[in-house]
């Protein structure tokens, strides 16, 4: 039960983007050791506008 | 498959074929929606499992061993392997909008019967085929829009016309939901001041997400959520109070002019200060009314008090005119097929896919809930006496400004309504009139005041409609953000092949002479709306549904020239199917909208008749001052149809000169599919 609570949590924090930063951190860890990552404001920043940028939403 | 498996689908086959005739051919005075919910379960779970599945695997020849593009090009930002779960929401909150709330509402003129029929078959034969085989194609080609791909696989032509589609649709969509929420707030200070009080709040989310706490999204969003919550409590007070209700009680035409400045300024501003806030509690807000909804239905089982098929198949229906054929097929686009669906299939969606097999869930799937979503529109609006129903959303223009002419009008038709019926249940609601609210949202939220009331609570029924007002309105308004700004980049990108500088999307001049030209174009239709005597609705929405089926055909054309040049001719009737259908429906529409000596239905009668009283003086002089507006635009719109339906018939026919070509053995453009790489994420 606990468990389920906590795949349920995770899977709204990845929907709606709560843990997009964390995700890139990893990701960055991941690829792109070299290089040291963006701040959390300026990652969220570039994130919001790349998921603007063409067409989103619908009818 | 196992026996047990093999006895449990054919009941459901069993059981969804007798609720869908007992929908079909029962005629008491009320029949219980659940019958309804039943018959689309069923529905769609067989058509999931054997349809979808079959073209899954004989049509597609999905390959689970092949890496997908967000595997190969993995860049932790756009291209990201991701959960089917997680793809599907965000496939699902990108697709549906407004339009299946709309659309089934104002069809509901017909009686429930055609609608329903429509949304169900629409979606398992043609939308969601179109969205899971468009979402298949961009995956195969690396995420590619809609447009690349018809310019790659058939020609300049169908990519051009993909394009102009998509910019023409967005600017007639846009003024149409415009006029719905216009239409809500008209002379109701609780529904303005509600609405309005949702751009403060999506602005504080947004400085909270962007500065107060960069990234917390959820905070931010609970916080505007439970703030959303209290406007609609406080706009009550707002309505109740002497002074501040004055503030909030407008006529139509200064709320338009409001929408209209506030879509400009939402189309330059940043969108971490208005737009991504208020997706998000759009989006928030959109899940979860659908999910209450769906819950009070099944705890309710409300009965349906409208008619199979009411005698409005004959074209003389007061909310738009025109027969059953075509119309019904026209009004309801987004539910049953939606051309728009096929620019989300192919952007976002596709890069983020971790395995082909997923395309199944979240393309065809993602449609059968939004289908879904328009059964439950559906009988939101037809659990309200028919009496009722058309008393709300017929426009004064045809049962008269009078609430005693109306109701005599209404009642002359058979159906039972009384002006204190209506003025009781105004005063249930906390508004000063329900008659004459068209576009669809009043009476959506009159039905789901009335389901949550009874399932909830009936006190709070004022709460309720107010709330599902909200509801309506934050996602409208969200789409018309979203839209103008969609408009404006396409229209930059456009110009700058002419002037390098325009093309630029950070370059100041052009954001704001880009976004005036975008809300210029649909704040004229709005405003053309909002003075018609007709209501403006019965025009708009009719053209939308024209532009967005001709989108669908676009769509289902690139992906019938693919399907045959990759040597699956024998299976491309899959799409050629609704293609055709769509190609008829369209035709048809456009036909008749163009041409019809039916004052009611042809653009051109309607400008002649509109001429002819002004010139001989019978018009009232309110009339004969917007007169001349609305000829013009009869005129616009005559030809603006036209213009949906050859840019139509250029891309099919170069579709099929694409096939014939390729049939005779002469060469095509090729097959721009990307090789097969295996993946590494299978376990």
């Amino acid at each position: 039960m606990f468990k389920k609570l906590t795949q349920f949590w995770s899977a709204i924090r990845q929907l709606s983007g709560d843990d997009a930063y964390e995700r890139y951190l990893q990701h960055h860890a991941e690829h792109h050791v070299e290089t040291p990552p963006l701040t959390r404001e300026a990652f969220f920043k570039q994130w919001q506008d790349g998921k603007w940028t063409g067409v989103k939403r619908c009818c | 498959m196992s026996i047990n498996k093999k006895i449990m689908w054919g009941l459901v086959a069993v059981l969804g074929a007798y609720a869908m005739s007992t929908i079909a051919t029962y005629r008491g005075e009320t029949i219980n929606a659940l019958w309804l919910i039943t018959a689309a379960l069923c529905i769609y779970a067989i058509a999931y499992r054997f349809y979808a599945a079959w073209i899954a695997a004989k049509v597609l020849v999905i390959d689970e061993t092949r890496a997908t593009p967000a595997e190969r090009l993995d860049n932790g930002r756009d291209f990201i392997p991701t959960n089917k779960w997680i793809v599907f929401g965000h496939h699902f909150a990108a697709i549906a909008g407004p339009g299946p709330l709309v659309g089934p509402t104002l069809a509901a003129q017909f009686g429930y019967l055609p609608g329903t029929l429509w949304i169900l078959v629409g979606a398992v034969l043609g939308g969601a085929v179109q969205d899971m085989v468009t979402l298949f194609l961009s995956m195969r080609r690396n995420g590619r829009s809609l447009g690349q791909m018809a310019r790659d696989e058939i020609g300049v032509v169908g990519g051009s016309a993909a394009l102009v589609g998509t910019f023409m649709i967005m600017i007639i969509l846009i003024a149409v939901l415009g006029l719905v929420v216009v239409n809500a707030m008209k002379h109701s200070p609780w529904a303005t001041s509600t609405v309005a009080a949702t751009i403060p709040i999506a602005m504080l989310v947004g400085v909270y997400m962007r500065h107060i706490r960069p990234g917390r999204v959820l905070e931010a969003s609970a916080i505007g959520v439970a703030l959303l919550l209290f406007s609609v409590l406080a706009g009550g007070w707002v309505d109740h109070h002497e002074t501040l209700r004055v503030w909030f009680d407008h006529d139509g035409l200064p709320l338009a002019y409001a929408i209209i400045v506030y879509g400009f300024a939402a189309a330059v501003l940043p969108v971490w200060l208005l737009l991504a806030p208020r997706d998000y509690l759009s989006t928030f807000m959109k899940l979860g009314t659908v999910l209450l909804l769906a819950v009070a239905i099944v705890i309710l089982r409300p009965d349906i008090h409208m008619p199979a098929i009411t005698q409005f198949t004959d074209g003389t229906g007061p909310i738009f005119g025109g027969k059953l054929f075509p119309f019904v097929f026209i009004t309801i686009a987004c539910g049953a097929i939606s051309g728009f669906h096929a620019l989300i299939a192919s952007g976002t969606t596709p890069k983020l896919l971790s395995n082909e097999r997923d395309i199944r869930m979240i393309g065809y799937g993602g449609m059968l809930l939004e289908s879904f979503v328009a059964i439950m529109a559906m009988i939101a609006a037809t659990v309200l006496e028919p009496g009722v129903f058309f008393a709300i959303n017929s426009p004064a223009g045809v049962v008269g400004k009078e609430a005693i002419d109306a109701v005599a009008k209404i009642n002359s038709w058979g159906f039972a309504v009384t002006v204190e019926q209506m003025e009781q249940l105004a005063k249930d609601m906390g508004e000063s009139t329900l008659f004459a609210r068209t576009g669809g949202a009043p009476s959506l939220a009159v039905g789901m005041a009335s389901i949550f009331g009874s399932a909830f609570g009936k006190h709070l029924l004022a709460l309720w409609y107010h709330f599902a007002i909200m509801f309506e309105a934050i996602f409208i308004l969200t789409t018309l953000d979203a839209g103008t700004r969609v408009g404006r980049f396409m229209l930059q990108d456009m110009l700058g092949n002419f002037n390098k500088k325009l093309g630029e999307t950070s370059y100041t001049p052009s954001v704001i002479l880009t976004s005036s030209i975008v809300v210029a174009g649909w704040g004229y239709f709005l405003y053309i709306g909002v003075i018609d005597p007709n209501g403006g609705v019965n025009i708009l929405w009719p053209l939308f549904g024209i532009a967005n089926q001709m989108l669908a055909a676009i769509a289902l054309s690139v992906a019938t020239g693919i399907l045959v040049k990759s040597g699956k001719l024998k299976y491309a009737w899959i799409t050629a199917l609704p293609l055709t259908w769509l190609v008829a429906i369209t035709t048809a529409a456009s036909y008749q909208k163009v041409f019809s000596e039916d004052v009611r239905v042809g653009f051109f009668a309607a400008a002649n008749d509109l001429s002819t009283k002004l010139a001989s003086g019978i018009l009232p002089a309110d009339k004969a001052a917007v007169a001349p507006q609305l000829i013009f635009n009869q005129h616009l719109d005559a030809y603006l149809t036209l213009f949906f339906v050859v840019v139509l018939w250029v891309v099919v026919i170069d579709m099929l000169r694409v096939t014939k070509r390729y049939i005779q053995g002469k060469p095509t453009l090729p097959v721009s599919e990307t090789a097969y790489v295996k993946t590494n994420l299978l376990t």
